[in-house]
């Protein structure tokens, strides 16, 4: 089983965030793997661990030629990765990033493309079925498992209620929601022959893409203001004077979740 | 206004200094120690017993096991890598890193270094899977910082050793397969790999510790213990073998103890801002901030010098005087900021609900063990002044 992972590559989100002059975040900084992508990866590697053969191939687009977040994913177990960076894919939109992922994807035939739902720094939440349309794919979003069965994957898709279950045929595209595997730690064994697993990097030129097609000058979004999101006011505080158990459930009723 | 309060080790900007890889393991032990330790720690401490054979096949699987040696399934990383792992390890609790240290450095890596082909295969794949846990025996209830004096003995019967002693505060002693343990015979010192099911061992668990509670301790005794030939270290046969071994544990502990002091300073700054009174934080008093700036720079400066040392060993130029300088220094700081922290939690500051006080009592066996700060103080005496000091 042959699958193509997308992994964005974020500042970390544990460091305060920069914008940069056209109110996108500033991606100068060390970059890390976006945890999202870390089931996606996970997923993957447990799929290709289930059908016995098979290869975990990464896909990112990022500034910098930066491949830290990428060797964290190879270190995991994922056997190769592609890097598409290049000076004039900055601020690129969500759009000009699935052309972009997509052509890279397209050099080659998987049978899944996995990516996460929405990524922790732009959460747009477009970028993997813009693939899937790019590639002619079918595409399932939202899947809290995957099972192959013969040609086609049986999908389960969270819903609000519950999860639907679908069954797609492959190739196909499907995105991973986060906490629905338990992304592996690499050990020690793993970071070290991370080292050594191939990176290809590839420039827009490489993809025959056209300067003016992709980056900022291709993008079809912009961003005309931003501004910071409304702080949430206190919280209410309950003290537990032993029956703190009435007063959740009183509460909970409340809002009619019970 | 109020800026961003910056963690006291990137105010060094550490991570600097690091390389992607020993970022990577570093930050896979940190999570490890995140998710599976500190939630459970304080509750090991209180009852005095760790879930030993469960953590080491974790910490197998994650390659921490001997992860600086090479060969036998161990991960052959850097020496800086192995420090910082232990760093993080005793970000947890000192008696995690003390598991790691007897297992890695002390038992694993005398086979490693001493013993024969055959040695290594029966014992190395198992102890780096934590399938085998080891233990070290060299100190003895009357001979410590002096363990030249050593009572515990081997003589040869036939081709048989016949080993007879005994060792004490043996870290792992009651949980190991395998003991190494260091006997005074006619040809000198010499290492034993003892199977600890061989007739004739014992180990008694030693009880009432008010320090390293989440760390088994154990007396080791050996009653006419019959060994074959093939269970003595072939390549060493004087206090050097010890020694050897020691020096690359307390290499772990000149990052390790660091670890604990991080801990500590963090839990303090955390708590200290979150705590008010006189109607504002206790962070924002001035002897608080001293405290903590005095702390951080102690915590710092303790981490450059583990570094430097650490370089200094992947290069194979590390001196054990130089490690000397990085255990005396570390360990007595780290227990200084772990007092100092203390004091800035009150009383809630010796509970377990905080892990400071715990770590404190941690740190005063560390300071005492693998060679007593007043060791390591006349380690580094000898060799300004070149006088021995020691008797
Ligand atoms: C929790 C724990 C785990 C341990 N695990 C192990 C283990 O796995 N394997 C092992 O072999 N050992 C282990 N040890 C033993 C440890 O290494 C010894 O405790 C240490 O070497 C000190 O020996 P001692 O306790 O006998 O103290 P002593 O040697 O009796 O020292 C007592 C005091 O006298 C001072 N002193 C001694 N000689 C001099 C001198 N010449 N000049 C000035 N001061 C001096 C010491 O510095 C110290 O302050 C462990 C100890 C502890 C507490």
């Amino acid at each position: 089983m042959k699958i193509a992972v997308c992994v964005k590559q974020i500042p970390d989100p544990a460091a305060p965030a920069k914008m940069d002059a056209n109110y996108n975040l500033a991606r100068d900084t060390k970059l890390i793997m976006d945890e999202s992508d870390s089931y996606g990866v996970e997923m993957a590697l447990q799929l290709v661990d289930k059908a016995g053969a098979g290869e975990v191939v990464l896909f990112s687009m990022a500034p910098g030629e930066e491949v830290s977040g990428l060797r964290n994913a190879l270190a995991m177990g994922a056997h190769r990765a592609v890097l598409i960076s290049d000076p004039r894919l900055a601020g690129s939109d969500a759009l000009s990033t699935a052309k972009v992922l997509a052509k890279a994807i397209g050099r080659e035939s998987f049978d899944l493309v996995l990516a996460a739902t929405e990524s922790s720094d732009g959460y747009t939440g477009t970028t993997p079925v813009q693939i899937a349309e790019l590639l002619d794919l079918p595409s399932v979003t939202f899947a809290k498992g995957i099972e192959v069965k013969g040609e086609s994957l049986i999908v389960a898709r969270q819903t609000e209620a519950g999860f639907d279950e679908i069954e797609v045929p492959t190739p196909a595209l499907v995105t991973v929601t986060a906490g629905v595997v338990e992304p592996r730690y690499p050990n020690f064994k793993g970071i070290m022959a991370a080292k050594s697993k191939p990176v290809e990097k590839l420039s827009i030129d490489d993809l025959a893409f056209s300067p003016d097609s992709v980056g900022a000058s291709g993008a079809r979004e912009t961003i005309t203001s931003i501004r910071p999101a409304e702080s949430r006011g206190a919280g209410t505080v309950v003290v537990d004077e032993g029956d703190g158990f009435a007063k959740i459930i009183e509460y909970l009723e409340s809002l009619k979740v019970i | 206004m109020v800026k961003t309060p910056i963690k006291p080790l990137d105010l060094f900007n550490i991570d600097s200094m690091l390389s992607a890889e020993e970022i990577a393991i570093r930050d896979t032990v940190r999570k490890y120690v995140e998710k599976r330790i500190k939630p459970e720690v304080a509750d090991w401490y209180e009852s005095g017993e760790l879930p030993v054979a469960e953590l080491a096949k974790e910490l197998g699987e994650l390659g921490v096991l001997g992860m600086h040696l090479d060969g036998w399934g161990c991960a052959g990383t850097s020496a800086v890598s192995y420090g910082l792992s232990c760093t993080e390890l005793e970000a947890g609790d000192s008696g995690l890193r003390s598991l790691v240290s007897v297992q890695g450095s002390l038992a694993m890596k005398a086979i490693h270094a001493f013993g024969s082909t055959e040695q290594k295969d029966q014992w190395l794949p198992g102890m780096a899977a934590g399938d085998i846990i080891g233990c070290f025996g060299l100190t003895e209830a009357d001979f410590g910082s002096n363990p030249s004096g050593m009572r515990t003995n081997a003589k040869r019967d036939g081709g048989d050793w016949i080993l007879n002693g005994s060792k004490m505060w043996i870290t792992n002693g009651s949980v190991a397969k395998v003991a190494v343990v260091w006997a005074r015979t006619d040809d000198g010192v010499r290492g034993f790999v003892v199977p600890t099911d061989t007739p004739g061992f014992s180990a008694n668990l030693i009880h009432k510790k008010l320090s390293l509670r989440a760390s088994v301790t154990s007396e080791l005794v050996f009653d006419n213990l019959r060994l074959p030939a093939s269970a003595v270290l072939p390549e060493v046969s004087s206090l050097r073998g010890p020694l050897t071994c020691l020096n690359e544990a307390r290499f772990g502990i000149l990052f390790g103890a660091l670890g604990a002091a991080r801990d500590c300073l963090e839990s303090a700054i955390t708590y200290g801002l979150e705590r008010d009174q006189f109607d504002k934080p206790i962070a924002g008093f001035q002897l608080t901030q001293k405290k903590y700036a005095d702390m951080t720079l102690e915590l710092g400066k303790g981490m450059l010098l583990a570094i430097h040392v650490g370089r200094l060993k992947d290069q194979g130029l590390a001196t054990s005087e130089q490690v000397s300088l990085g255990k005396l220094n570390n360990a007595r700081e780290a227990l200084a900021i772990a007092r100092d922290c203390r004091s800035i939690l009150g009383a809630n500051g010796i509970t377990l609900e905080y892990p400071v006080m715990r770590h404190l009592c941690n740190l005063e066996s560390v300071f005492t063990y693998e060679g007593t700060n007043e060791m390591h103080t006349l380690v580094v005496g000898e060799a300004l002044t070149g006088l021995g000091a020691f008797r």
